[in-house]
């Protein structure tokens, strides 16, 4: 992977990693308006706490402002960003042309994701447009980056430098297939991981075991993902609405032993915290990403209590 | 086959207007076999029709016919005479048949009273599922005879998606009913005939082009045209 | 003999006379409105049901037509819709009882297009209620005549079909729309019985 000297985007997430630190990154979603104070507000509740940030692009297929000058803003407010691009909204044309856009305003953290489908969001008449999908995203990222081509094959002179992420499930269908999918994005050039949140601590561990078993914890940085719960209904939601969401009944049970409000966000947390320690300890997980979800001031709270802080500062 | 819904009939009266002298036309070849626009249902919807203008008091008046294929000229000869004497036909046939006829009988005012979905399959008797989706450079050999491009949601070359669970895809139909993930499909049948090694292999994006994003296409048999 | 030839004390004359079903306003009942109804009985079951509903003298109203068929799996969707277009007021199909179709499925098939028929009479503003499917037995005469006379009363109700017309023949349409599915209808044992033959 990569070296002292040399990195593939020298963003303060790369650098973390390479120097085998336990890394912590943190979620924001733009807001459903033209107000770009949101995002300025979050990345300075979040500073300091994480080593870089998420920012969303349309999550759920629902509008927001766009995750690349969202992205920008944060940096202007001194917090690492990480630029998801879904496959959903945008050809290769246009995608191409907001990467190259993206290092010459220095965002170099691209997560790269199929996207929800538009029925689920607001726009649900919308066309998908579903030129590439994330394996095609990532080899792309990766062929600009390395070998300065663009998609078609034509060359560039000068070549964006990106840090490239991927996301994963661990607990979807087919299970067996999940390694496989993940080699797959690692062929590609994927060279961090998200996976999505995890209830389910023992299957997660499992999972390790099989990623481990093929060595590819040594072939791309893995963050275990979590989202802290503020209540039993929270809990539920996840469990009965959301594909591919495994949430154990002890979880749940947990969760509803609690009266709603300040003691079930509490409680809430203190499961965060408990679950980030478990997380830590296990061997291939590189760092954890915390999906607050419209929860975001919860944040340093469990960076703090998990003992995760202060964040390191590299070079 | 090429499968079509009838239009709500709201939508086809409105389509009609005021015109007095209406011809339903059908189709006997897909949109027959799929139940929608054959001279049957042709029948049906010319006395729908007819009792809608003896309720309004239109004065229209509706006859019906079929032809054996709307989508070739020789067919259309056959029902020039009654379309002839219509002010506007209601075809029942798919797109192509319906814009032949437009073709051919122009500038009479030929409306669609069906609309066009998909290249289905029957998989039971009348239930049809989307199977093919025209993309001009089909790659079903490589993903154990299933189109991903049209069975997968997101047309996804290297799927699943996070969102297959329990082998479903996570969108729902209209009626919220379940959707197989495509890919879910593939994987079982890859391995059925062991060749996992397809699923590993890295697809490069799909040839849109191909497609009707590349603008309406044309095919020429040469070797087949008249000297 | 297909008919009662008892006839109830309301009904004077098998059809419902025309002009009286114009001048009578649409959504009003009427109490002059004689509705003329359609039923498309089946040959082994609803058929024979009322014929033992005649040889029983039990009432049922002289408003009812019947056509034959071998089954009422006969019956397509235009033939119930060309019904109604040609101005009967109400129709419907007898069939064997469920499980007892004397081919199986027929009757099964019947109450499908019935159900669709409904729903293409309420995309054209015709109240879906003018065209049902019933299901009997051979030996259910008693039967017979409670469909019978329970039908008449719901399209009395209902008040004439909207889309009637003088001259036009509901029952003849009917049957020219069937074809060669219709049955000839079983002669008259007597002259003293019904005065409503339907032979054609």
């Amino acid at each position: 992977m990569t070296t002292a000297t040399e990195y593939k985007a020298g963003t303060n997430l790369e650098k973390i990693f390479s120097e085998g630190k336990f890394a912590v990154t943190g979620e924001c979603g733009p807001p459903k308006s033209a107000d770009g104070s949101v995002i300025a507000g979050k990345a300075d509740m979040l500073k300091g706490f994480v080593d870089a940030v998420n920012i969303t692009d349309n999550q759920t297929a629902v509008v927001r402002i766009a995750s690349l000058p969202s992205a920008v803003t944060v940096q202007q407010h001194g917090l690492e960003a990480i630029m998801q691009m879904t496959c959903r909204d945008r050809n290769r044309l246009a995608m191409q042309a907001d990467l190259l856009g993206a290092h010459t305003l220095g965002v170099h953290n691209v997560l790269c994701l199929t996207g929800d489908h538009m029925s689920f969001g607001n726009h649900p008449e919308a066309k998908g447009v579903h030129d590439l999908d994330a394996i095609n995203l990532i080899q792309m990222l990766k062929d600009m980056r390395d070998e300065k081509k663009f998609q078609c094959g034509d060359e560039m002179d000068v070549a964006p430098k990106f840090y490239i992420g991927c996301a994963e499930n661990p607990f979807g269908d087919p299970f067996e297939f999940r390694s496989i999918r993940l080699k797959k994005k690692i062929l590609a050039g994927a060279d961090f991981m998200q996976t999505q949140c995890i209830f389910n601590v023992p299957k997660f561990k499992k999972w390790m075991e099989e990623v481990r078993a093929e060595g590819l914890h040594q072939e791309i940085k893995i963050m275990a993902g979590l989202t802290p719960l503020k209540g039993v209904g929270g809990a539920r939601y996840m469990k009965n609405f959301v594909p591919g969401m495994d949430v154990p009944d002890d979880i749940v049970e947990r969760m509803a032993g609690v009266e709603k409000g300040p003691a079930s966000h509490a409680e809430g947390k203190k499961l965060a915290v408990e679950m980030i320690k478990e997380l830590a300890e296990v061997e291939g997980v590189a760092g954890v990403h915390i999906m607050a979800v419209e929860w975001e001031e919860a944040v340093p709270e469990i960076v703090e209590a998990a003992g995760l802080m202060p964040r390191p500062t590299v070079a | 086959m090429i499968t079509a819904e009838r239009k709500p009939l709201d939508e086809i009266l409105a389509l009609v207007g005021d015109k007095k002298k209406v011809l339903v036309a059908g189709c006997d070849t897909c949109v027959a076999i799929c139940l929608t626009g054959g001279e049957k249902e042709a029948e049906i919807l010319a006395s729908e029709l007819r009792i809608k203008a003896q309720q309004e008091a239109t004065g229209a008046e509706v006859e019906h016919t079929a032809a054996i294929r709307q989508c070739e000229w020789e067919y259309l000869d056959m029902i020039a005479d009654k379309v002839g004497e219509a002010d506007i036909v209601v075809s029942m046939a798919c797109g192509i048949g319906i814009q032949s006829m437009a073709e051919k009988f122009s500038p009479k005012i030929v409306v669609p009273a069906v609309n066009t979905n998909m290249l289905g399959m029957p998989q039971e008797h009348a239930v049809w599922l989307e199977r093919c989706g025209a993309c001009g450079d089909c790659v079903i050999g490589e993903t154990a005879g299933i189109c991903p491009v049209v069975r997968c949601s997101k047309s996804l070359m290297n799927g699943p998606c996070g969102g297959s669970h329990d082998g479903l895809c996570e969108v729902t139909g209209p009626e919220k009913e379940e959707i197989e993930c495509a890919w879910a499909l593939i994987w079982e049948r890859l391995k059925e005939q062991g060749r996992e090694d397809l699923m590993i292999k890295n697809r490069a994006p799909k040839k849109w082009n191909l497609s009707s994003s590349g603008g309406p296409r044309k095919m020429v048999r040469e070797e087949a045209k008249p000297v | 003999m297909a008919d009662a030839d008892v006839k109830t004390p309301v009904a004077e004359g098998g059809e419902a006379a025309p002009e009286a079903a114009e001048e009578a306003p649409k959504k009003q009942v009427d109490p002059d409105f004689e509705p003329e109804i359609i039923v498309f009985a089946c040959h082994y079951c609803a058929y024979a049901a009322a014929d033992l509903a005649g040889s029983m003298r039990l009432q049922y109203p002289s408003n009812i037509r019947m056509i034959k068929l071998p089954c009422t799996g006969k019956l397509e969707v235009i033939h119930l819709l060309k019904a109604i277009e040609a101005g009967a007021d109400g129709v419907y199909a007898a069939g064997c009882l469920e499980g007892e179709c004397h081919y199986l499925k027929g009757n099964l098939w019947a109450r499908k297009r019935v159900t669709h028929v409904k729903d293409l009479l309420a995309e054209v503003g015709i109240e879906p209620e003018r065209v049902e499917m019933y299901n009997m037995s051979s030996a259910m005469g008693a039967k017979f005549a409670e469909v019978a006379t329970e039908f008449t009363e719901r399209i009395k109700a209902l008040g004439p079909n909207p889309v009637k017309r003088a001259g036009v023949d509901a029952h003849a349409a009917a049957r020219e729309a069937l074809g060669g599915a219709a049955m000839p209808d079983d002669p008259a044992p007597s002259a003293a019985t019904s005065e409503e033959g339907h032979a054609e």
